[in-house]
């Protein structure tokens, strides 16, 4: 009954609402909290502050009481607890809608209860703690009547989960749908609805016939094919290359191929113009050396596409390895003694052995397409795309947010149609035919026409890569790329400066601000997304449960809304209480939480199946409970799954842009959208000198951390071959 | 450690396991005395390791009661049952060494780590692995995780220890040792446990009471004597054992006993109440005698394969009532294929039983 003293304590002593000083300021420790107006806790805001509707909260949260004493397997203790908890779930949520900071929420009350004057902030530690309590009485009842075996642990969990997602991620996608029927005033219009989704300017195909421009759905829709064919062929490309040649250079190959998912995405459109641009470098020797004079053809459907290309490759090579790596050497060698040539063998036996894995990296090139921000920005012109179309909405001269919900909903129809195909279609078909059993034969080599195509095309690309990020590194030295390339440390000394004050050093370059801001955010949400993505994952491998499919596919479903449907969504739905973040840094925590999650909630899988079942059976059956069980046997063997979540969100809450734009305050500015306002005042000095510098430390991040998650696991395993944990075990030694 | 103070009964009472529209076990009633070792005995899928997990509380029930001891344990969960279990695959934790797994146990249900550690080896010595404390399972032979196992399920002094196919990943010779160990050990501790198996012979071999399953059902429970005696039905006497399965026709009952013709021969035998008419006999093929001399009082066959095994010779026999599976271990000389023999049965391995 812990859950009964933590709610109370949070309604009698915490403040019920959101202090001004934001969610983390403590100031409330001092300002009088439980009694003055500002800090008061829920009973108090009831009894002294003129809102009695708080009260009946703290009825319900005492309620349990009466059945504390009753033993577990007692049928009334399982339903008072769900009964009394899903209630007080209901009423605090309800009065958090139904009143909110300037009276009545809905409008349909004011005729029925009388004009208000009743009024309440955004929700608070007392409120979350009273919520929390409700939650988990619901599933202690749960458990209680036997669910997942009376597991309160496990049921805790699932609740919680879901909580967070009806919450954080399924609450602002429906604001988006709510807010796109509402015209500006706030006043519901379907039709005005239906013209905006219609309009010309999304859906208008006038570039066919005449030379206008076409909507912003088909900008983006022809960009994302072209997208996801050109990153998948060269993902495969290099595939083929790492597993199927003996090509020398596979380590480097690799190296080169992860680079980019250490670049912020728009870092590589900013490289694309200082090469190709009107004053790029490469322009530039064009027109001195051949006199080919300088265009802008960068800037727009061919620039966003070399940028993206160049981005997302490597996201279709990490899914393709895996799949070339996964066709079974025995399959080829037996087509092979079956007197195929080995052009053959390649044509009709590995090629459409790996056809799902090549569909599946298309859409995910496709999705990550339709998704990016950056690039788009940067590169545009006048190619508009919907992310970027949502973004000029809201913060341009228009603000119009009914505009940037429809806009979203299309592309979030999009995003959601490429995902539901992937896990529909390719979810049941698989060719892959790894068995678990170490596989005898080596890979055949691709044939000789094969490897000229594959290696014609991904060298040229690679060496193009390497071009880019010497531009990303020394670009920051000099003046002006391409203009004026004298050396200079001007731009790191604008950025980074560090001179000395009256009290000591002053951090005094521009950059510093938001450096550390997006070092603390990232590292705040790194631990928290790799935890809730695991337990995501050792519910999902480990449980079953009635509704696990609605609950895996809810978990991974913010994997498919994009960034800035995301930004706009928050914004829309955590402007005004009852939860009212926006401007905090919390905000930005939770949106690299949900943004981030289904990638822990991957890895987390991908590891776990590969645990026998038995470990974690045999420590239930030893008198472990499921959290002992996940502490000491779980935990300790997946963590190579923890380093890999643990480095990918940071990573990306390190480079993300495409939620953060909308999120960012004057208190908390992250490093890309400093980098991106550098850009847009053609600070491109700046913008690229620190991109450099972030790019650096996440690559002393992730070092960093494969020492600390590695360690143990080394000095453990000293001199041993690591066992394999599954139920060959037994047969190994 | 002596006598098991903890060591307590385990009752069944129409227990029904169904996973979605499959039913895995079947409204099974059974009780495993306190001290005893009982044998789920059957084919794969039958239920029998279904029914093992529910008594761990693997799995929940769908519906009747589990009680250890006096304990209805029907809705608690594996943590709270005071049951352990050694698994197929050992589950061994690869990431803590053999005290620490051995000892995992002790420590999670509160106890302080020096005294889990010494009780540890005390649970290590009695499995003959005295001084292997500090390595990593991997280091250990396929024999010797099994045995770290069974003494981390030991040492909790559970009320009831549950066997998953324990022996399932060890060679044969190795297999043979390792199941009296644990019958040793089992009977010296007077613990009770229920053991999994598909291996009719391992069946055999340690249990007190045998329980052979079939389609989610209990077939038939007994000793294994009886078992192999006295097979109820033609899967019990085909599954326990081998057996040929003639048709056969009870002419005549008289109290207990039945007349019985087969092929041109008659014998008397339990007649296990089955009625006048067409029925099914078992026979074991250690029961049945070729001779090389005709006789009239036998049954005329030809032998039609002859195997030499070592210990014994088997022979494929074609008879008026059906081809025969004889299993012969005395000494002698083997019979050639193709030649003519007179068939004899013997007294005992002959058997009515239910279709």
């Amino acid at each position: 009954m812990l859950w009964i003293a933590v709610g109370f304590g949070g309604y009698l002593l915490l403040p019920w609402y959101v202090a001004d000083g934001g969610f983390w300021s403590l100031e409330w420790l001092f300002g009088g909290a439980p009694l003055t107006a500002d800090y008061a806790s829920g009973l108090f805001q009831g009894l002294l502050h003129d809102r009695p509707w708080l009260l009946p909260v703290g009825v319900l949260l005492v309620a349990p009481i009466a059945v504390v004493g009753r033993p577990k397997a007692d049928p009334v203790f399982g339903a008072a607890l769900i009964t009394i908890g899903a209630a007080g779930l209901a009423y605090v949520v309800g009065q958090g809608f139904t009143i909110g900071i300037s009276g009545w929420e809905f409008p349909l009350l004011e005729p029925l209860l009388g004009p208000t004057d009743l009024r309440q902030d955004g929700m608070g530690y007392g409120a979350l703690l009273a919520a929390a309590a409700f939650l988990f009485m619901v599933t202690l009842g749960f458990a209680a009547r036997g669910a997942i075996k009376g597991d309160v642990f496990v049921v805790g969990s699932i609740g919680l989960i879901m909580a967070l997602v009806a919450v954080f991620v399924f609450f602002p996608v429906f604001r988006i749908l709510i807010s796109a029927v509402q015209d500006n005033d706030g006043s519901y219009s379907f039709n005005l609805f239906l013209s905006k989704l219609f309009d010309d300017k999304i859906w208008g195909v006038a570039c066919l016939t005449a030379n206008l421009r076409c909507g912003v759905a088909w900008n983006s829709l022809l960009l994302a094919i072209l997208t996801g064919i050109s990153s998948t062929l060269l993902g495969l490309a290099f595939a083929l290359i790492a597993t199927r040649t003996n090509f020398r250079a596979k380590r480097l190959l690799r190296v080169l191929t992860m680079l980019p998912i250490i670049t912020p995405p728009f870092v590589i459109g900013l490289a694309v113009i200082l090469l190709f641009g009107r004053a790029g470098l490469v322009s530039q020797s064009l027109w001195d050396l051949f006199g080919i004079a300088p265009t802008r053809w960068v800037f727009g459907l061919p620039g966003i596409w070399f940028a993206q290309t160049l981005a997302f490759t490597p996201i279709a090579f990490l899914v393709l390895i895996g799949i070339v790596e996964g066709v079974s050497p025995a399959m080829e060698e037996a087509s092979q003694t079956l007197r195929a040539t080995s052009w053959q063998t390649f044509s009709t036996v590995s090629l459409p052995l790996m056809r799902p894995g090549l569909a599946n990296a298309f859409l995910l090139g496709f999705i990550e397409s339709l998704a990016d921000f950056g690039n788009p920005l940067v590169l545009g012109g006048n190619f508009d795309v919907l992310s970027t179309e949502i973004f000029f909405a809201i913060v341009g001269a228009q603000n119009d947010q009914g505009r940037a919900a429809v806009l979203a909903i299309v592309l979030l129809a999009f995003t959601l149609s490429a995902f539901i195909a992937q896990r529909l279609w390719l979810g049941r078909k698989s060719y892959v035919t790894v068995t678990g059993k170490a596989d005898s034969g080596m890979p055949v080599m691709i044939p000789a026409r094969v490897k000229a195509i594959v290696f014609g095309t991904a060298l040229p690309w690679a060496a193009l890569t390497v071009v880019v990020y010497i531009i990303i590194l020394f670009g920051g030295f000099v003046e002006l790329l391409g203009r004026n390339n004298t050396f200079t440390l001007r731009h790191y000394i604008d950025t980074f400066g560090i001179t000395r004050g009256d009290f000591g050093l002053v951090f005094s370059g521009l950059a510093w601000n938001s450096f550390f801001t997006t070092i603390s955010i990232a590292a705040i949400a790194a631990p928290l997304t790799a935890s809730i993505g695991l337990l995501t994952a050792y519910i999902l491998v480990r449980q079953r449960f009635v509704g696990r499919n609605a609950f895996e596919f809810g978990t991974m479903l913010s994997f498919a809304i994009p960034g800035t449907v995301i930004g706009v969504s928050y914004i829309l739905a955590f402007n005004v209480p009852p939860i009212e973040i926006t401007g905090t840094g919390v905000i930005l925590v939770l949106s690299f939480m949900f943004r981030n999650m289904p990638v822990g909630v991957r890895a987390g899988i991908a590891s776990m199946s590969q645990l026998d079942a038995s470990l974690d059976e045999a420590s239930l059956t030893l008198g472990a409970n499921s959290f002992t069980t996940v502490r000491k046997v779980i935990l300790p063997l997946l963590r190579p799954a923890i380093l890999a979540a643990l480095v990918f969100s940071f990573v990306r809450a390190m480079t993300a842009i495409s939620a953060v734009i909308f999120l960012v305050s004057a208190n908390y500015d992250m490093a890309t959208s400093f980098i991106i306002g550098r850009v847009e005042n053609g600070d491109f000095g700046q913008a690229i000198a620190y991109s450099s510098v972030l790019i650096l430390v996440m690559m002393v991040a992730i070092l960093l951390l494969q020492l600390l998650v590695g360690e143990r696991r080394l000095r453990r395993r000293a001199g041993t071959a690591a066992p394999v944990p599954t139920a060959s075990t037994g047969l190994a030694a | 450690m002596t006598m098991n103070a903890n060591s307590a009964a385990v009752r069944f009472e129409g227990v029904t396991k169904a996973f979605g529209a499959v039913v895995a076990v079947d409204e099974v009633s059974f009780t495993v005395e306190a001290g005893s070792l009982v044998t789920l005995l059957g084919p794969s899928g039958c239920g029998k390791t279904t029914t093992l997990r529910m008594i761990a509380g693997l799995e929940m029930v769908t519906a009747g009661r589990i009680l250890i001891g006096d304990q209805d344990v029907t809705s608690l969960p594996a943590t709270d049952r005071d049951v352990s279990m050694v698994f197929q695959s050992y589950a061994l934790f690869p990431h803590m060494n053999v005290i620490e797994n051995v000892s995992y146990g002790l420590v999670v249900s509160g106890m302080a780590k020096p005294v889990a550690r010494e009780r540890a080896e005390e649970g290590l010595t009695q499995v003959g692995l005295a001084g292997y404390g500090n390595r990593l399972p991997s280091e250990l032979s396929g024999g010797q995780q099994q045995r770290v196992a069974v003494a981390r399920a030991l040492v909790l002094e559970p009320q009831v220890l549950l066997f998953d196919e324990p022996l399932s990943n060890l060679d044969a010779k190795l297999r043979r040792r390792v199941r009296e160990d644990i019958r040793e050990l089992q009977q010296n501790l007077h613990m009770t446990s229920v053991y999994v198996t598909h291996d009719q012979e391992e069946a055999l071999a340690v249990s007190d009471r045998v329980i052979v399953m079939r389609n989610a059902e209990i077939a038939q429970e007994g000793t294994p004597h009886d078992l192999y005696e006295w097979p109820l039905d033609v899967f019990v006497a085909d599954f326990v054992g081998d057996a040929n399965v003639i048709r056969c026709e009870i002419t005549r009952i008289d109290g207990l006993e039945a007349t019985v013709r087969l092929g041109g021969t008659e014998r008397r035998l339990p007649h296990r109440d089955l009625p006048v008419g067409e029925a099914n006999l078992a026979i074991r093929p250690e029961a049945i005698r070729l001779n090389t001399e005709p006789s009239a009082t036998a049954i005329a066959g030809s032998v039609r394969k002859a195997v030499y095994l070592g210990s014994h010779i088997e022979y494929a026999v074609d008879t008026d009532i059906g081809e025969l599976f004889v299993s012969d271990s005395r000494d002698g000389q083997a019979i050639t294929a193709g030649s003519s023999v007179s068939v004899t049965l013997a007294e005992r391995g002959v058997v009515l039983v239910r279709p």
